[in-house]
């Protein structure tokens, strides 16, 4: 029988893994997939427990998470293409034009 | 039977998950990163959640990844790798081992409670799950589905006008 602990253990493990690719890789593309695989993590939390309470508002909110992943993909991805014309590089060490 | 099912597809979900954060081409990252995604939607179909499995495949799977792929292959960039850094790897993997260490047991450390709401199995069987978030959707939560239109269509512009010209 699988409970609810099951996908709950399952999303903070994978969540982990996301936080793990985030602090450790210097490629800005693969940390920004890491960013997704922590995003879905969440969302199945939010499955999960939707089903556990028979709930459809974790659901919902599951849809406005894909929605705004979308458009932070979108975005995060133009400015990858800008950064990468200035700099050459992707590499997030570089990424310090703001600092002083 | 399902448990040994959930255990194999949980399985897959963390190995590929690892290897997204292992491998040293992008490219490979985001073929793993893909089948992360399928074995989140097969979770979903589990949680009697088709509607949301559909989506997961089709924004997920589909569109987002192929974004990324272009973007990786329009960069072409190469695996450079100018230097060691294994005390950023040992702090990172540190402090998301505790992470992982806190979260699980915060789990389990209790079970969780919740009343029995009005979805059950039998209403989601009778009715249908995207019947019922639509219905949600439209009606309890017309303006943030608005509010997220706007949303897609500011990024849209952000990221023409972000790509388009010079920094």
């Amino acid at each position: 029988m699988i409970t609810v602990t099951h996908y709950l253990m399952l999303s903070a493990i994978l969540f982990a893994i996301g936080t793990l690719g985030v602090l450790t890789r210097k490629n800005a593309i693969v940390v920004f997939m890491c960013i997704e695989v922590m995003l879905n993590a969440v969302n199945l939390t939010f499955i999960a427990l939707s089903r556990h309470v028979g709930n459809l508002d974790g659901q919902i909110f599951v849809f406005f998470v894909m929605t705004v992943a979308a458009a932070e993909a979108a975005v995060g991805l133009a400015l990858l293409i800008a950064f990468y014309r200035n700099k050459e590089t992707l590499d997030v060490d570089d990424f310090n034009m703001l600092k002083w | 039977m399902e448990i040994l099912f959930f255990y194999l597809v949980a399985g897959v979900a963390i190995v590929s998950a690892f290897f997204v954060v292992k491998c040293r081409n992008p490219i490979n990252s985001a073929l793993n990163l893909v089948t992360t995604f399928i074995c989140l939607a097969v979770f979903y179909v589990m949680l009697e959640s088709p509607f949301m499995a559909a989506i997961q495949i089709i924004v997920y799977a589909g569109a987002i990844m192929v974004l990324i792929i272009f973007v990786i292959m329009l960069l072409n960039f190469g695996q450079t790798i100018k230097g060691r850094y294994t005390h950023g790897i040992a702090a990172g993997g540190l402090v998301s081992v505790l992470l992982m260490l806190v979260a699980t047991q915060l789990v389990r450390s209790g079970d969780a409670t919740g009343t029995g709401g009005p979805v059950t199995s039998a209403m989601i069987a009778e009715v249908g799950h995207t019947e019922l978030i639509g219905r949600a959707l439209f009606l309890d939560f017309v303006l943030p589905f608005e509010i997220a239109g706007v949303l897609l269509l500011i990024a849209i512009v952000g990221a023409l006008i972000i790509a388009k010209q010079k920094v």
